[in-house]
């Protein structure tokens, strides 16, 4: 499956007409918001909780490199590595480096979106290296060549009778007669190959939610488990995530987890917190040998010092998401790029270009629900109007659209030429009006594609404010 | 109280009623109104498409036209939020017209905001038989944190039965030029509204912008639903006018 930001419209079209994704993304209130919105009422003043959320976020990236200093100091004090990726290509090629050395062939891997956004898989399967995604929903969309569409939920736009019909062309050795109508069947069937995959691996790879400066710790987040598996059992387990993931120490870390999951999944925490502090230790039973952390810029100190700097505070937890009305309508896959929705606005046109990317941050009716519901208060609207801005100042919006908006920013700021503009216009469509309602116009398709225009009431506010 | 009244460019084009019902709450409600005559429109479909100078331009003509009052009242939480919010944003760096941004931005309320807030009139003896749904528009609840208010005046019209609407919160699809850019997108949110509002068991939609009730109406003609709208200052002000798109 190809990504094409710019394909965005087509895509959306298409999917807006798509009855079985209308049915996943209809899952989404009951599954997403409404746990949401228990959590956090549940909680004694989560308002306050967001702004101590936000307060650490922003100091952090803010002293993003003494934070940095001190968390390579720390995860080296204990016996681990840390690696610095100014970009995806880079990135990839620390994590080729460090399993070509190991003689990893085969790596299981926890979710990971930095790993989607550096395209690490494909690099792996080029270099001879099998991934294997050991998270349910990125087991599944590995299984298809999917994407993930959802920043938690990777298979959020599938319903179970489509994961029934993966597993019955993938497994290919099992019974084609067996039974999957059920959810049950479907996990314990993945259970039973992800314990193979988890039993032969070389490597493990995970993500991070946070970084913390003073202990050196990678945190992760899960309810499957398999992200101990994937970090414990192999000889070398190596933690890929973005620079700005760092907080200053496991205080800060605790007051967004309590942030995190329940405004993620609505659970006041995880089934699992994972803390990932280094090797195998003469103290410890067990663990890694070789314990790496890959530490990926890609474009995100640009965004330091910018309007969009507050993009950085993101910890990933999808309620912007699961809150909008243009995502629920048209799921993440229409967005062509691995973050969709408000925070994927917000982050594409750093990391692909605004004229890449220029459909996601316009492809919004500025409503707000995204900032309301974002735990760290980054100003979604806000930072999508940025990127508007800086679309329009490089002069790539079609010149009939900035021609128009001229033509009518002359006008607005001259009142008697509007007010003859605006009497014209309000005569004509009263004129064009047939039972209280125009269908079409010249030029207007956009309007008319979908709606009709009430019948103007004539003369205007103006004209009959100032008629005796 | 002298408060300008900004008309808005939709009111002002489409649909004038709106403007002489707000008119006539604010002066029921003791107010002095008055229209300054150099008023266009706030500069918010330039500001949304990150139209920087253009905005600048209109916001400095607003705000000449409209800082010498009292208060300044609009029926509309998008033109509203638009002063409110962004005038002091787009222009950080204009010194002196900063400060008026700020200044003009403390006096501006959403009509229904002020008829409660600080008007404190919320009865208007005002009839209007039929069962209703409210629609909070998003400016007005994100922008402006209106939602009590206009419930609180409705509740007060006579014969009026006010449905609940699930997701009234939720956006209708509007957007301003969203509507016409994404227009397959904004198709299934106001569908989705306008099930809402079925569901309801409401006849008439009530909102508080009519940007968002000229989508909603021009949709519902669209498929035929046999719906009405209402701005809200048509409703508690006895408006007698036809419903929007009802044709006259």
């Amino acid at each position: 499956m190809t990504q094409d930001p710019l394909a965005f419209r087509e895509a959306s079209k298409k999917a807006v007409h798509d009855p079985r994704l209308k049915q996943a993304l209809g899952r989404i209130k009951g599954h997403f918001q409404l746990a949401r919105r228990f959590a956090s009422s549940d909680f004694p003043d989560f308002d306050a909780l967001r702004g101590q959320g936000a307060a650490i976020r922003e100091h952090s990236i803010t002293h993003l490199h003494s934070l940095l200093d001190e968390f390579e100091k720390s995860v080296t004090t204990r016996g681990g590595q840390v690696h610095w990726a100014r970009n995806a290509t880079e990135a990839r090629q620390i994590v080729i480096d460090i399993l070509k050395r190991s003689g990893a062939r085969r790596v299981t891997k926890g979710k990971s979106m930095v790993s989607e956004e550096i395209g690490l898989n494909d690099a792996l399967l080029a270099h001879g290296i099998v991934p294997i995604e050991t998270d349910l929903g990125e087991y599944i969309i590995q299984l298809r060549h999917e994407p993930p569409s959802h920043i938690i939920a990777p298979a959020f736009h599938l319903n179970k009778e489509d994961v029934a019909d993966t597993f019955r062309a993938a497994h290919s050795k099992l019974d084609p007669a067996r039974d999957l109508s059920d959810r049950s069947a479907l996990v314990g069937e993945a259970r039973a190959m992800l314990r193979a995959a988890f039993e032969g691996a070389d490597a493990g790879i995970t993500g991070a939610n946070f970084l913390t400066a003073r202990e050196g710790a990678a945190l992760i987040v899960t309810n499957e488990g398999n992200g101990d598996l994937t970090r414990l059992l192999p000889r070398t387990h190596i933690v890929v995530t973005g620079i700005e993931k760092v907080v200053p120490d496991l205080n800060a870390a605790s007051v967004l987890l309590r942030l995190l999951t329940r405004s993620a999944t609505g659970q006041p925490i995880t089934s699992y917190v994972s803390v990932m502090s280094g090797p195998h230790s003469e103290e410890m039973a067990d663990g890694p040998r070789e314990f790496h952390v890959v530490l990926v810029d890609n474009g995100r100190t640009r965004l330091l010092g910018t309007p969009a700097q507050a993009t950085l505070r993101c910890i990933r937890c999808a309620a912007c998401l699961n809150h909008c009305p243009i995502y629920g309508a048209v799921g993440g896959h229409a967005y062509g790029a691995t973050y969709p929705g408000p925070i994927g606005a917000a982050l594409n046109p750093n990391l692909l270009g605004i004229s890449e990317a220029h459909h996601h941050p316009n492809a919004s009716t500025f409503c707000g629900r995204c900032a309301e519901v974002c735990p760290v208060k980054i100003p979604l609207p806000t930072i999508m109007r940025y990127w508007r801005a800086r679309e329009y100042a490089a002069g790539l919006p079609p010149i009939t659209y900035r021609a128009g908006l001229g033509l009518w920013a002359f006008a607005a700021k001259r009142p008697l030429l509007y007010r003859l503009g605006t009497r014209l216009a309000s005569r004509v469509l009263k004129k064009l009006a047939k039972g209280g309602r125009i269908r079409a116009l010249p030029m207007a398709g956009g309007w008319f594609a979908i709606r009709d225009l009430p019948e103007p009431q004539g003369k205007t506010f103006m004209e009959q404010l100032n008629s005796p | 109280m002298r408060v300008g009244f900004f008309v808005t460019c939709l009111v002002d084009t489409m649909r004038p009623s709106v403007g002489f019902s707000a008119i006539k709450l604010l002066e029921r409600a003791g107010c002095e109104v008055i229209v300054p005559p150099t008023q266009t429109c706030c500069g918010q479909p330039a500001w949304n498409s990150g139209a920087d100078a253009h905005c600048r331009d209109l916001a400095r003509k607003v705000i000449d036209s409209f800082l010498e009052f009292d208060y300044v009242v609009v029926p509309s939480g998008s033109c509203a939020g638009m002063i409110r919010n962004h005038y002091p944003e787009a222009l950080k760096d204009d010194g002196a017209y900063h400060l008026r941004a700020l200044s003009l931005a403390k006096k501006t309320y959403e009509l229904t905001q002020f008829l409660v807030e600080v008007a404190r009139a919320t009865d208007f003896s005002a009839k209007y038989n039929a069962s209703a749904c409210y629609h909070d528009s998003c400016s007005c609840l994100r922008e402006m944190f209106v939602r009590d208010a206009p419930r609180q005046l409705l509740a007060n019209v006579e014969g009026l039965e006010l449905k609940p609407l699930k997701d009234a919160d939720v956006c209708c699809g509007f957007g301003g030029l969203f509507s016409v850019k994404y227009p397959e997108i904004s198709e299934r949110m106001a569908d989705d509204k306008l099930s809402d509002a079925k569901n309801s068991e409401a006849s008439l939609v009530i909102g508080p912008d009519l940007g968002c009730l000229l989508h909603l109406a021009g949709r519902a003609a669209r498929r035929g639903e046999n719906l009405k709208f209402r701005h809200i200052a048509e409703v508690l002000a006895n408006c007698s006018q036809a419903s929007i798109g009802e044709g006259t």
